[in-house]
């Protein structure tokens, strides 16, 4: 197992030179000047041209890349070029908020979707079950910004029960670390609940024809039992794979929930470089964003072993 | 006790429960009470207001650094660190005397050699600040609160350059900060303003810090923009940044910020209905909305295809896309200059005024030899103001028959793009839009749109020697008649040759929460006067 860890460690190296490749030849491409945008409107021609020269855009592709490229080599992601603050301090501002909105998704996702789920495949054709599958096409349709505002809304103008918007990190208390994230977690995981719900339900579908289930009911055992001991483990890979890829969906959704709420995460400064133009900030996160999405891949691989033992690499 | 409080015991006995700790105590009302949560217009990217000069940095420069003079609401220059100041009559030496007793955020004091290294850097990158630079015989420091500046010619507007609100404003900084190359950024943010940076606090896209100065000294005079008495009643300013307006609205709504700088008209009937909120016009100077035509290729290189646009041109039409229907929020224009302002003129404005005249645009377009080639219209469509300026455009050039090469993109890329002077299907552009702050137009100092010197000038390169004409007489007047008469004869001298295309005039609201009380009209939003009760 660690030799098949390290060997997947080693062919992101691959990976992550390739979309390095691309990341910087589009943007080099891409319409845009950041020299414009930090002139102002009333800079003339000349001064954007010597805010270029000074910023080194001025210089070839080649030449970009490779002093680029041998920043990265030394763990540098460089300046950002509007704060001239390191790419790598204003990420590590940034990690905290995005993180802790994901993994509240993320555990609320796995909380509410998982059960409602197997509810919906234990009862399939019920009533019950069509409520549930009516709820997971409601999240699929409804935009995260749309769910957003709604719960902003009512949650926090109408009933005052939550702030609108913000992030306190999670040294400042465990409540005001939560409260800023409940309606962005439930508003990013609309859609992350609605397919996990969805996929967890065609899983235990299947799993529920099976002979061993049609043995545990006629051993007499409880409907809990056979539903979360022995149907749910054995339909875990498909739920352990999409998990795994909403997590990329995370990722896209935390943009527009970050900004919808304020939160200071890694999302906004995505947009806010994009915008800008901040080449060195946009290249530092799209490099971060394909490492967590290969490593989380792996961690999904490695899990499959957990959940079924005949997978063996 | 409401639910919210419920909810805040249980999670917080919960927490207790779970992690055996203590949550972090709740900011007491006294302290919340001495800090003020504002949503600025903008992100503050970068805090460098001579490298950066987008009106965020200035705004919040304007509370770090401090200027030798100060624009008060009259316009006129009054004394801000400067004690006094003596001309010779021949009006080419200055000799400025600093007030005593002023200080740096690092406890050093501020002395006249950190005013020459700072006002170098500043006229290397103003456009005021380059003129006097090319009449300068030599600025240096007499001792350590005198310094003297030597011109080859006397400068009139010396005093008022020293003191303008317009981006790049001469801040003071240290002189071994002053001394860094202005098209680099700087990364020490030491000024001598009544509110000091909090560097470690800054989260560039979400938040930045000032905290009061107590070593700040300030005039005893009445502060009226940045002139007088620079009191600061709070003892922290955050700036909060909301790139959602809607999120913006719900914050204030509920308390969680006391001041929008910039509300958008779609939710400013929601914050009038609110009893805790107020919203009253922020910027009485506020802003001329324009499109840029290039003097470089046909059909705009010739001044009737010019003529014939603004002919056309129904500045209620560009208005009412921008502001909708409140009629308290937008001013036709038949000029350059900002409205209600000293200098404000219509003289040569007929041709924006009256009935629009659709069948005499369209003779005039013909006489200029226009033959249907297509017009590139460059529409930023993230900027609110550009989009509903560039869906009119389109339409009004339509309507004159004129074939739309209609570019819809992002303001970074008509950034860059209508710097590009090749010709327009090969990366370059016919027209562009954009809009100027009512503060930059209310004289030619910090007007670059209005210059007309063709190579040198604005996008677009206008060439108008009658115009440049007027500049130069502006700059030469002696007294405000001789200014007006400059003006007046500048106006009309830029309308004939149609230098820019004015859409009108229009104005944007500011709201506050009604427990923040001295919040004063003005081009910037001023927090020395500003309190906030419980």
């Amino acid at each position: 197992m660690l030799s098949y860890i390290l060997r997947r460690i080693v062919a992101t190296l691959p990976v992550m030179a390739i979309v390095a490749l691309f990341v910087f030849s589009l943007l080099y491409i891409a319409p845009g000047d950041p020299a414009v945008v930090i002139a102002g409107d009333q800079a003339s021609p000349e001064d954007v041209e010597r805010i270029r020269q000074s910023l080194g855009l001025d210089r070839p592709f080649l030449v970009q890349f490779g002093s680029w490229v041998w920043r990265i080599l030394h763990g540098d992601l460089g300046t950002s070029i509007f704060t001239n603050l390191p790419v790598s301090a204003m990420i590590g501002q940034r990690l905290g908020p995005t993180l802790s909105l994901m993994i509240v998704t993320l555990l609320l996702t796995i909380v509410v979707a998982v059960p409602l789920g197997v509810v919906a495949a234990w009862k399939a054709g019920s009533l019950i079950d069509r409520v549930i599958m009516g709820f997971a096409v409601f999240g699929f349709s409804l935009p995260v910004f749309v769910v957003g505002y709604m719960l902003a809304y009512i949650f926090a103008l109408e009933l005052e029960w939550l702030p609108v918007q913000g992030y306190t990190p999670r040294a400042q208390g465990f409540w005001p670390w939560l409260e800023n994230l409940i309606l962005p977690a439930v508003a990013l995981g609309c859609v992350y609940i609605a397919l996990v719900a969805r996929i967890t339900r065609a899983a235990m579908l299947e799993v529920l024809q099976q002979d061993y289930i049609r043995t545990a009911k006629a051993k007499g055992l409880g409907q809990g039992g056979i539903l979360f001991i022995h149907a749910l483990k054995n339909a875990a890979v498909p739920i352990v794979t999409v998990i795994g890829i909403g997590i990329a969906l995370l990722i896209g959704g935390a943009v527009v929930t970050e900004s919808v709420f304020a939160i200071p995460g890694l999302g906004r400064l995505t947009i806010d470089a994009i915008l800008r133009r901040d080449y060195p900030v946009i290249q530092g996160i799209v490099l971060l964003f394909s490492f967590v999405y290969v490593l989380v891949n792996l961690m999904i691989d490695v899990v499959y072993t957990l959940v079924d033992p005949r997978i063996r690499y | 006790m409401d639910r919210r409080t419920v909810l805040k015991g249980l999670a917080g006995a919960g927490s207790l429960a779970l992690t055996g700790g203590l949550s972090a105590p709740a900011i007491a009302q006294g302290a919340a009470a001495r800090t003020l949560r504002f949503v600025p217009q903008a992100n503050l990217a970068n805090f460098d207001p001579i490298w950066g000069t987008q009106y965020v940095v200035r705004n919040a420069a304007a509370m770090v650094w401090d200027t030798l003079y100060g624009i008060d609401s009259s316009f006129r220059p009054q004394r801000q660190m400067v004690e006094s100041e003596e001309v010779t009559d021949d009006g080419t030496t200055w000799t400025f005397k600093l007030r005593p007793g002023l200080k740096f955020h690092d406890g050093e004091p501020v002395l006249s050699k950190d005013v020459v290294a700072s006002l170098t850097r500043w006229s290397a990158r103003d456009p005021m600040g380059l003129m006097i630079k090319a009449l300068q015989q030599e600025l240096t420091a007499v001792d350590d609160r005198t310094f003297k500046w030597v011109l080859k010619q006397p400068f009139p507007k010396l005093l008022y350059a020293l003191g303008k609100n317009n981006s790049p404003c001469s801040f003071i900084m240290p002189e071994r900060i002053a001394q860094t190359d202005p098209f680099k950024q700087i990364s020490e943010y030491i000024g001598s303003g009544p509110l000091k940076f909090a560097k470690s606090e800054w989260v560039p896209g979400a938040k930045a810090v000032f905290e009061k100065f107590a070593d700040y000294s300030p005039r005893q005079e009445k502060s009226s923009w940045l002139a007088g008495g620079k009191q600061v009643m709070v003892d922290r300013i955050e700036w909060v940044i909301m790139p959602d307006p809607a999120t913006a609205a719900a914050a204030l709504q509920n308390g969680e910020i006391d001041w929008w700088e910039n509300p958008i008209a779609d939710l400013v009937p929601v914050l009038k209905k609110n009893k805790n909120i107020n919203v009253d016009i922020g910027d009485p100077l506020g802003n001329i909305g324009s499109f840029r035509m290039n003097f470089l290729y046909p059909p705009f290189n010739d001044v009737k295809a010019r003529r014939a646009v603004l002919m056309a041109l129904s500045q209620e039409d560009y208005m009412r896309a921008i502001v909708g229907d409140d009629n308290s929020l937008w001013k036709p224009l038949p000029g350059y200059f900002t409205p209600d302002t000293p200098l404000y003129t219509e003289v040569g404005g007929e041709i924006l005024k009256g009935k629009r005249d659709l069948d005499a645009a369209k003779k005039l377009l013909a006489e200029s030899g226009y033959s249907g080639q297509p017009v590139t219209c460059l529409v930023a469509q993230d900027q609110p103001i550009t989009k509903a300026m560039g869906d009119v455009t389109a339409d009004l050039l339509k309507k004159l028959g004129m074939n739309v090469d209609f570019v819809a993109t992002d303001w970074g890329t008509v950034g860059s793009r209508r710097a590009q002077k090749t010709p327009p299907g090969q990366g370059g552009w016919n027209m562009f839009h954009t809009w100027h702050a009512g503060a930059d137009c209310v004289n030619p100092a910090p007007y670059t749109a209005i210059r007309a010197n063709g190579d040198k000038a604005w996008f677009g390169w206008p060439t108008s020697a009658a115009t440049e004409k007027e500049v130069a007489s502006w700059f030469e007047a002696k007294n405000i008649d001789e200014e007006k008469a400059a003006i007046g004869r500048l106006n009309k001298a830029a309308i004939d040759d149609v230098v820019y295309a004015p859409t009108g005039f229009f104005l944007s609201y500011t709201a506050w929460r009604k427990n923040v009380s001295g919040v004063a009209k003005g081009p910037l939003p001023f927090f020395w006067g500003v309190s906030k009760s419980a």
